[in-house]
């Protein structure tokens, strides 16, 4: 219930304030939104698994963003932050779509 | 999120042993929990926001980065052409739109001062009004053409011999005691309106040898009255060249 919560508030809060983001973050801000998306994805599949971990959570939800962030941070003092955002991008929409899969047989048992 | 209270029975059931003591001790990692989820809905909807409107530029890698300002910057280079295209024929009309103004302008006048010279036009000013008494008729034709010369030589701009306007061919025929004037019978005391400079005519009129002498050695008289304004309203039909034709190419 509250990760619920806590995702309509901030949904709520973004559209009220609308704030800009500011310009060092604007490469970063997407990935680590959609890191910070697996792990919630990883949060409820382990909560349906009867398996969840309040600790494991938040760490894997921080780490997640932090090592995404990092990732493409390197990637772009390399000058391939291009391809590496498209890679960690890639790799975190297969962990979401194998996670809502398990998701989806714990719904539907199927 | 609807799917979410089928599924929360069995997950609580086997939950339930461990949490059961961990639930006070949860309570910080919920509000972790609360908080982050609260951050990722945050940064979801300003991310969303964000790539909607322009500023997705300031977040482009540098190749991208690189081929948009190329691809603006050819942009750039049409549109500058174009508007320096629209420029010069902006120039073009507006100075050939004065152009023909003025040209107009200036063919009026034209237009108006030739209708006047050519009789097609009445035309008013200061003259001379004369009266040329024949009552022995003995003017003959080179009298009254002298008449008519010595008034073109002092500056005369246009005139009317007994209500008849005289133009460019003006012929004066006849016989003493019927002459015509384009054809037209006149009759004596001839009236005479003239306009230009008043002085200079009538000067030009009564030199010695001149007109004035002239009609009265025949036994005639002029009678020369200076008018401050005078209405010369004889019209002449224009003729229609038949022969000659404008020669537009100058």
């Amino acid at each position: 219930m509250i990760p619920i919560l806590g995702l309509v508030a901030g949904v709520l809060l973004g559209l009220l304030l609308d704030p800009t983001v500011p310009l060092w973050l604007q490469p970063y801000l997407p990935i680590a939104v959609v890191a910070a998306l697996d792990a919630v994805f990883g949060g409820f599949r382990a909560r349906l698994d009867g398996i969840f971990d309040a600790k494991v959570f938040v760490i894997s939800f921080v780490s997640n963003v932090v090592v995404a962030a990092l990732i493409v941070f390197l990637g772009d003092q390399l000058g391939v932050g291009a391809q590496l955002s498209t890679a960690v991008v890639v790799v975190l929409g297969i962990r979401i779509f194998g996670n809502a899969a398990a998701i989806r047989r714990h719904v539907f048992r199927a | 999120m609807s799917t979410d209270p089928p599924v929360d029975p069995p997950a609580t059931s086997t939950r339930g042993a461990t949490e059961a003591g961990g639930r006070r001790r949860d309570l910080p990692a919920a509000l972790l929990i609360g908080v982050l989820t609260l951050l990722l809905g945050f940064a979801f909807t300003v991310q969303v926001r964000n790539s909607d409107d322009d500023q997705v530029l300031a977040g482009a890698r540098e190749e991208d980065l690189v081929r948009i300002v190329d691809e603006v910057s050819s942009r750039g280079v049409r549109l500058r052409q174009q508007i320096a295209d629209q420029r010069s024929a902006l120039r073009q009309l507006t100075s050939s739109d004065s152009e023909s103004a003025s040209a107009l302008e200036e063919a009026r006048t034209r237009s108006a001062s030739l209708a006047v010279l050519n009789g097609t036009a009445p035309a008013r000013g200061p003259g001379l009004r004369l009266t040329i008494r024949d009552p022995g008729d003995e003017l003959r034709v080179t009298d009254l053409l002298d008449v008519v010369q010595e008034l073109r030589g002092a500056g005369a701009e246009t005139m009317q011999f007994d209500g008849v306007r005289v133009g460019l061919s003006t012929a004066v025929t006849g016989a003493p005691g019927a002459l015509m004037i384009d054809g037209r019978p006149i009759t004596a005391p001839y009236e005479v309106l003239v306009l230009g400079s008043p002085q200079d005519m009538e000067t030009a009129l009564n030199i010695p040898g001149g007109v004035v002498q002239a009609v009265g050695g025949r036994g005639g008289s002029v009678e020369v009255v200076q008018q401050p304004e005078l209405v010369v309203d004889a019209l002449r039909p224009l003729p229609d060249a038949q022969y000659a034709a404008p020669d537009t190419d100058d």
